[in-house]
């Protein structure tokens, strides 16, 4: 009996409380759009707020509610961009996959260190004291920002500097925004013809510290067919939307700092 | 009536709940930004406190009382407090949802907002009857309220200040926080 009255009283309250809450909540209920439904549904899930959005969720409700572009979900691809088109009953421009490029080749073989770094153990850190401990104060400093915030799992420390697997990335963006040194930048999965240095040295001050860098020498923009690449700030810099991967900049680059397929001449030789 | 007056008096200033028993404080410092959203979170718990004191009082009068429940007091009352947060939650949702929104978190964590259970668990402590604990509850929600938005001109007057980069956001609103609560010890002789 000592048992019995006070769950007798609590299912009693319980019950109660549950009724009135059913109740009041089929008299107030709010009409959400299914479609918010079907479009979150059909998101990948990840949140990783590739799209500009905190989330899958909140990139649907704007889907719907402010007309955002259906098309910004990179991780998705071609097919949920398909999918989420046919809920709002639009059509989307597909656009193309893009993956995170890092713009410096300074490993270890190539340039070396300024100073021992004792500090906090992140670039953020390290880059408060004189632009880090590399020689070049633009370059990777190589301890792994962009790995904490990655969500594929794509970069790793390759000979002191990031590396990013293509095959793995999924374009969260996220290194870019971490990077202090702002190394990384989104570019179409499809071209592959990459300028690996953001020094802006002047070209003695740059081939005196990194074999890989970029001495402004101009030759790439002089060269290239398409107006494709052009020296801003002492290092070159490609303009995606016209390179072809025709790769004469490539050829003619002395320093070695334009890469194909993420190796440069020198590399590539052997 | 001199009892109720006193009741008032104590409840919004010389015992102050957030200012001078440091209870509710995460909402105290969380909805502080706009004048709107305080307000709107200092109506809700008002509402949610008011109608937990009428429905606890009896429940605990009349049911765990006569049946020596008083142990389960804090879990009826938690029950009974969650039904007030959820019917609060649903009912803004549909009539307010701007304000919804702005409380965002702080709306169903008033359910674990210790100055709502502190109201209730007072009310029997203190041997109030039922009229003056319902009076009681209301003007604790007043004072809680008024907190708030004593606190909001503060942090308004905040955000114009050079503040050095170390004391930015957080520390800055603690420590204002516990200037603003200096100033409710003047009030403890009242």
């Amino acid at each position: 009996m000592n048992y019995i009255i006070p769950v007798a009283v609590f299912a009693i309250l319980g019950s109660i409380s549950g009724i009135l809450l059913t109740v009041v909540s089929k008299i107030f209920a709010v009409k959400t759009d299914d479609r918010i439904e079907k479009i979150n549904e059909s998101l990948p899930q990840a949140n990783c707020g590739a799209c500009g959005f905190a989330g899958c969720e909140d990139y649907a409700n704007a889907i719907v509610k402010d007309n955002a572009q259906t098309n910004l979900c990179r991780l998705g691809g071609a097919d949920v961009v398909k999918k989420v088109s046919e809920i709002m009953g639009t059509e989307a421009e597909v656009q193309e996959a893009v993956v995170s490029v890092m713009h410096c080749n300074g490993n270890c073989n190539v340039t070396s260190k300024k100073f021992d770094f004792h500090g906090v153990n992140s670039c953020a850190g390290a880059s408060r004291f004189y632009g880090g401990n590399g020689l070049c104060s633009y370059g990777c400093i190589g301890l792994g920002d962009c790995i904490k915030v990655c969500e594929g799992d794509c970069i790793s420390i390759k000979n002191g500097i990031a590396d990013v697997d293509e095959s793995k990335c999924i374009a969260c963006g996220k290194c870019v925004k971490v990077c202090p040194h702002g190394l990384f930048s989104l570019r179409p999965v499809s071209k592959f013809v990459d300028v690996r240095c953001s020094s802006e040295d002047n070209g003695k001050t740059t081939r005196s510290i990194c074999q890989n860098g970029c001495i402004a020498c101009k030759m790439c923009e002089k060269k290239c067919p398409h107006d494709a690449i052009h020296i801003v700030g002492f290092h070159a810099v490609t303009d995606y939307s016209k390179c072809t991967n025709c790769g004469e900049c490539y050829k003619v680059c002395p320093a070695g700092t334009i890469t194909m397929h993420g190796k440069n001449k020198k590399e590539s030789d052997g | 009536m001199s009892s109720i007056i006193s009741i008032m008096i104590s409840a919004v200033l010389t015992d102050n709940y957030v200012l001078s028993q440091f209870k509710g404080i995460c909402p105290f410092l969380g909805v502080s930004k706009k004048l709107s959203s305080s307000l709107g979170m200092g109506m809700a718990v008002i509402f949610v406190m008011t109608c937990a004191s009428i429905v606890t009082y009896p429940v605990y009068a009349l049911i765990l009382a006569p049946n020596n429940l008083e142990y389960l007091r804090t879990v009826a009352f938690i029950l009974i407090i969650a039904l007030f947060v959820q019917l609060v939650e649903i009912i803004m949702k549909k009539v307010l949802p701007p304000l919804y929104k702005a409380l965002g978190v702080y709306l169903p964590l008033i359910t674990t907002n210790c100055a709502v259970l502190g109201v209730t668990l007072a009310n029997i402590d203190s041997g109030y009857t039922f009229i003056e604990s319902v009076i009681n509850a209301f003007f604790v929600g007043v004072g809680f309220t008024l907190a708030l938005i004593l606190f909001t001109g503060v942090r308004s007057k905040l955000e114009d200040c050079d503040i050095p980069e170390t004391f930015k956001g957080v520390p800055a609103t603690l420590i204002s926080a516990s200037i603003v609560s200096l100033s409710f010890m003047a009030f403890s002789g009242l």
